[in-house]
């Protein structure tokens, strides 16, 4: 999915490469216009909130510092905290925290406190207390769970306050952003009073793992990533063309003949150890079984699955999309989706829709004599909505909520009123979201966060100045725009290049999505983003670089 | 079995026989890569006329080699005759705009040889940072570095980087960059810098190097001196671009000395006067130099065997800039069309590829000046978190 490839990616490639060799001002790397401020001076005043990203929706902070102390320092359960050392995916949370912000440090030994310390009072605990009856703690994050928390830094102990552990989650990443290293190596936090919750409650990465297989690791490491940008939704287009990588319980045959090599696959327990691991960094995971278009693989693995083509009266051999006008078709479907929807345990699954090519169909006897039958004329997306509304009623059936891409609802297919519709295309995209929300239902958008789509220079100041809810329409319409997804489809994109590319260009869109909107300011947003970068390289993360400069900490 | 391959008896040895002596020798310009690759029946040989060839003959022996689904060795009886078409064949690194730890630089170099490039450009210094320790100049990386202790290049660092180069066939190419370029250079050399002026004071921003002050050109012998030994081709790159005039303009002391020597307002001729000291300077220590096309454009005299970059590209002026540089008689090498830090969306390598650099007005004698060219990766937005994806 993503831009139909072929013939319309060929010639945005061919646009694309002559037009950067047009450029008027060439100089060697990037014209000097592009100077930013003291782009590689060190800041030596540097303020706490130079670190934050995304910035909090209401942060304070005041100049009396506290000292921490490795060996002596923690993270636990407050009184009155409805979570307590039961509740793993708090326990884990502390451990991860805590190495991030101590982690290289060689002093964790226990002792006292040396004579000859810093004369700022020292912060013994980070306390964390939820709120709500049920912290959620065995639960998945979803939807509506509630990620707003409150953390008041001061001596002795600070406290993280939040309805949910997803919440405290969220804290915990603003609490390690706020403590830092001075000259000597002593880790300090500024006193402050941080509000914050996320503008927007779907904040999500889509990465592509049939245009090349992304091994597990890969996986893994995106989701720290994200979490370190408060992103909580993995949209994980699982399976396309080219290749099928999941493999299915029911139908064994369809990665075994569908993947690109019996090695590249993603079994039961690496599809588990994603959602867990993505659970305990509060991000959802929504799977993408994209059809009845993108659908090649599934045909090697699935007879008479797809739509044989004809030429004339002979089948040429080769295979459209799905088939919509056999029963076995909608069998096959309703066997699959029970699986995924017992797999998954997130309350949506994104059934795709995008692309479809009609030109298979219409050169296809049968799918010609439904359309007479139907009384569908010659307009083939009647047969898609056909198609993709018997899909709806299926996945409704199994108690789960529908993602589609916009051309489902622009093919005017019968959406339940909970379907979510993705908007995509890039051309009038703020038309479209009008069109969607007028139309009552919620919006996700993606349009201009297309990083696979990438270009020379500084473009993270293009994702980060969108303003999603820049479209015509009215205040309950804006309410059903629930967020937005930074997609990286896979064409050009496998391991060897995925974390550089996606970070930290989609940190721009994580900022956008949970930050206020009135925070628009690149000089501001470029300081923090270079300190949140730094940090990201040093959690691990191969971020590349915003602009001239370096590290503290370079990649390992 | 009747559909198994029919092995002929393995062979054991690949013969690699070179005809010119000599291994610790360093590779050049004029070094011959040519070889012969001879696969058949019982008998590998790979002969060259030097070690040159015979590692370039090792990488396509390498890539020949096959294996099947059993896990079997095998390769198929071939007869390779190889030679490169131009003798310069480089990669360009910027250590400046970002610190490039060693093992970033040496695996570049591996995957060069897997290419069969041989000269590592090393744009080592620059405006932002100057991360080359000098033995002559310590106070240039101490003052100029991003970080003195951790973003720096040894001696031993540079010494590492040549060897490493040299087992693969590969020069090493120094570019010190000047009279512009040169901001991270100031901090260790006070004086250096031109100060720029804001009416009558001095405004605390500094410009290109000051070409009107003796110190200057004292600084500049010490430092060549040092970076002719340190780095043993015969080449280095002097650099030249961008020189902004500006800074230059504002200084009462180089508008005096401007009139003085009758260059009035044209502050090329200024340029010129610096580059052509440099170059007699750079001359004098017994190397040859490469610059870029600046330099050329701008009138400077140079001598014969000056090796003038390409670089600048506009809609496909650069094969314009290649017949001039060649008619004017000079070697020429081409960049303009490969600066491989400007990415873009899709599968840009095929216009990289399509690229005919002899695609230009000229004779045959022009053409020949033609020595090869380089894939530049400039360093704004390169380090080693994404270099290796990004040039390969």
């Amino acid at each position: 999915m993503g831009r139909a490839m072929g013939l319309a990616g060929l010639l945005l490639g061919l646009v694309v490469v002559p037009a950067v060799l047009v450029s008027t001002s060439l100089r060697h790397g990037a014209p000097r216009t592009e100077a930013e401020p003291s782009g590689w001076e060190l800041a030596t005043d540097t303020v706490p909130e130079d670190s934050l990203w995304p910035l909090p929706q209401q942060v304070l902070t005041y100049p009396r510092q506290l000292q921490l102390a490795p060996s002596r320092f923690q993270l636990v359960h407050g009184p009155g905290s409805s979570a307590g050392p039961g509740c793993g995916l708090l326990q884990d949370a502390f451990r991860r925290y805590y190495e991030y912000m101590f982690g290289h440090s060689w002093r964790r030994t226990r002792g006292p406190r040396p004579l000859a310390a810093r004369a700022e009072p020292e912060l013994l605990q980070l306390q964390v207390v939820i709120e709500a009856g049920d912290p959620g703690c065995d639960r998945h994050p979803q939807p509506t769970s509630s990620e707003a928390y409150y953390l008041t830094v001061t001596e002795p102990v600070a406290i993280l306050k939040a309805s949910e552990v997803w919440g405290a989650l969220r804290g915990l990443e603003t609490f390690s952003q706020l403590v830092h290293e001075d000259d000597y190596g002593s880790f300090l936090v500024n006193e402050s009073e941080i509000n914050d919750f996320p503008r927007f409650a779907h904040r999500g990465v889509l990465l592509d793992t049939s245009r090349h297989y992304l091994p597990l690791k890969s996986i893994l490491t995106n989701l720290d990533a994200m979490a370190f940008n408060k992103f909580n939704v993995l949209h994980w287009h699982i399976v396309d063309d080219q290749s099928f990588p999941y493999q299915s319980m029911y139908f064994p045959e369809l990665s075994d003949k569908g993947a690109y090599s019996s090695n590249l696959i993603y079994t039961p327990t690496d599809v588990r150890l994603v959602i867990e691991y993505a659970r305990l960094r509060g991000i959802r995971v929504i799977p993408e079984f994209d059809t009845p278009g993108h659908t090649q693989s599934w045909g090697k693995g699935q007879k008479d699955l797809l739509t044989p083509c004809y030429n004339g009266r002979q089948p040429t051999g080769s295979f459209g999309p799905v088939n919509p006008v056999w029963n076995t078709t909608y069998d096959f479907m309703t066997k699959f989706f029970k699986e995924i929807s017992s797999v998954f345990p997130d309350e949506f699954i994104h059934l795709g829709g995008d692309e479809v090519d009609f030109t298979c169909w219409k050169s296809n006897p049968e799918v010609k004599e439904f359309m007479k039958k139907q009384g569908f004329g010659n307009n083939y997306a009647k047969l898609e909505s056909y198609y993709v509304q018997n899909i709806l009623d299926i996945v409704s059936s199994y108690n789960k909520g529908q993602m589609v891409w916009q051309e489902v609802f622009d093919h005017k297919a019968r959406l339940k009123p909970d379907t979510v519709v993705q908007v995509w295309m890039a051309n009038n995209y703020a038309h479209e979201l009008s069109s969607v929300t007028g139309a009552g239902f919620t919006a996700v958008l993606s349009a201009p966060w297309y990083l696979d789509y990438i270009s020379y220079g500084q473009d993270w100041k293009k994702y980060y100045s969108v303003e999603p809810l820049n479209f015509p329409g009215s205040e309950k319409q804006k309410k059903l725009l629930i967020g937005g997804e930074a997609c990286l489809w896979g064409e050009f994109v496998d391991a060897t290049n995925l974390t550089p590319r996606l970070w930290p260009r989609a940190s721009a869109v994580g900022e956008r999505l949970w930050s206020s909107s009135n925070v628009t300011n690149l000089q501001d947003a470029y300081k923090r983003l270079t300190n949140h970068r730094c940090r990201m390289l040093s959690r691990g993360i191969a971020a590349e670089p915003v602009f001239v400069g370096y590290c503290a900490h370079e990649a390992r | 079995a009747e559909n198994e391959p029919s092995w002929e008896t393995p062979c054991t040895e690949l013969h690699v026989y070179v005809s010119t002596p000599g291994c610790d020798g360093f590779p050049s310009l004029d070094s011959k890569e040519s070889y012969k690759l001879s696969v058949s029946r019982g008998s590998m040989l790979l002969s060259a006329e030097t070690i040159w060839g015979a590692l370039r003959g090792l990488e396509t022996f390498s890539q020949l080699v096959g294996r099947d689904e059993n896990g079997t060795y095998y390769i198929n009886e071939t007869e390779i005759v190889d030679f490169p078409r131009f003798p310069h064949r480089g990669l360009l690194l910027d250590t400046s705009r970002h610190y490039l730890p060693l093992r970033a630089i040496l695996e570049t170099l591996d995957v060069m040889a897997y290419n069969k490039f041989n000269v590592f450009h090393w744009h080592i210094v620059d405006d932002p940072s100057f991360p080359y320790e000098s033995s002559t100049f310590p106070e240039l990386s101490k003052q100029g570095a991003f970080n003195a202790m951790t973003h720096v290049y040894t001696a031993s660092d540079v010494r590492t980087v040549i060897e490493y180069a040299r087992l693969r066939g590969i020069r090493v190419i120094a570019e010190f960059d000047t009279p512009g370029h040169t901001l991270s250079w100031g901090p260790g050399a006070p004086g250096l810098l031109t100060p720029c002026y804001m009416g009558k004071a001095p405004s605390g921003v500094y410009g290109p190097i000051n070409p009107i002050v003796n110190s200057t050109y004292q600084f500049v012998t010490s430092l060549f001196q040092e970076v002719s030994t340190v780095f043993p081709d015969f080449f280095l790159h002097l650099g030249g671009d961008e020189v902004d005039f500006t800074c230059w303009k504002s200084n009462p002391e180089i508008r005096a000395f401007m009139m003085e020597v009758g260059f009035g307002e044209d502050y090329k001729k200024l340029e010129s006067f610096y580059i052509q000291r440099l170059l007699n300077i750079v001359s004098s220590l017994g190397k040859g130099y490469i610059v870029w096309q600046e330099v050329f454009d701008n009138d400077v005299k140079l001598r014969p065997d000056t090796i003038i970059h390409v670089w600048k590209e506009n809609t496909l002026q650069y094969l314009k800039e290649m017949a001039n540089v060649t008619r004017a008689g000079y070697r020429a090498l081409l960049s303009a069309p490969w600066y491989l830090n400007r990415i873009s969306y899709g599968q840009d390598w095929i216009a990289a590829y399509e690229v005919e650099p002899l695609n230009f007005e000229g004779s045959p004698e022009q053409k020949a000046l033609v020595i090869g060219g380089e894939a530049c990766m400039w360093g704004e937005y390169v380090d080693v978190t994404n270099l290796t994806p990004r040039l390969w």
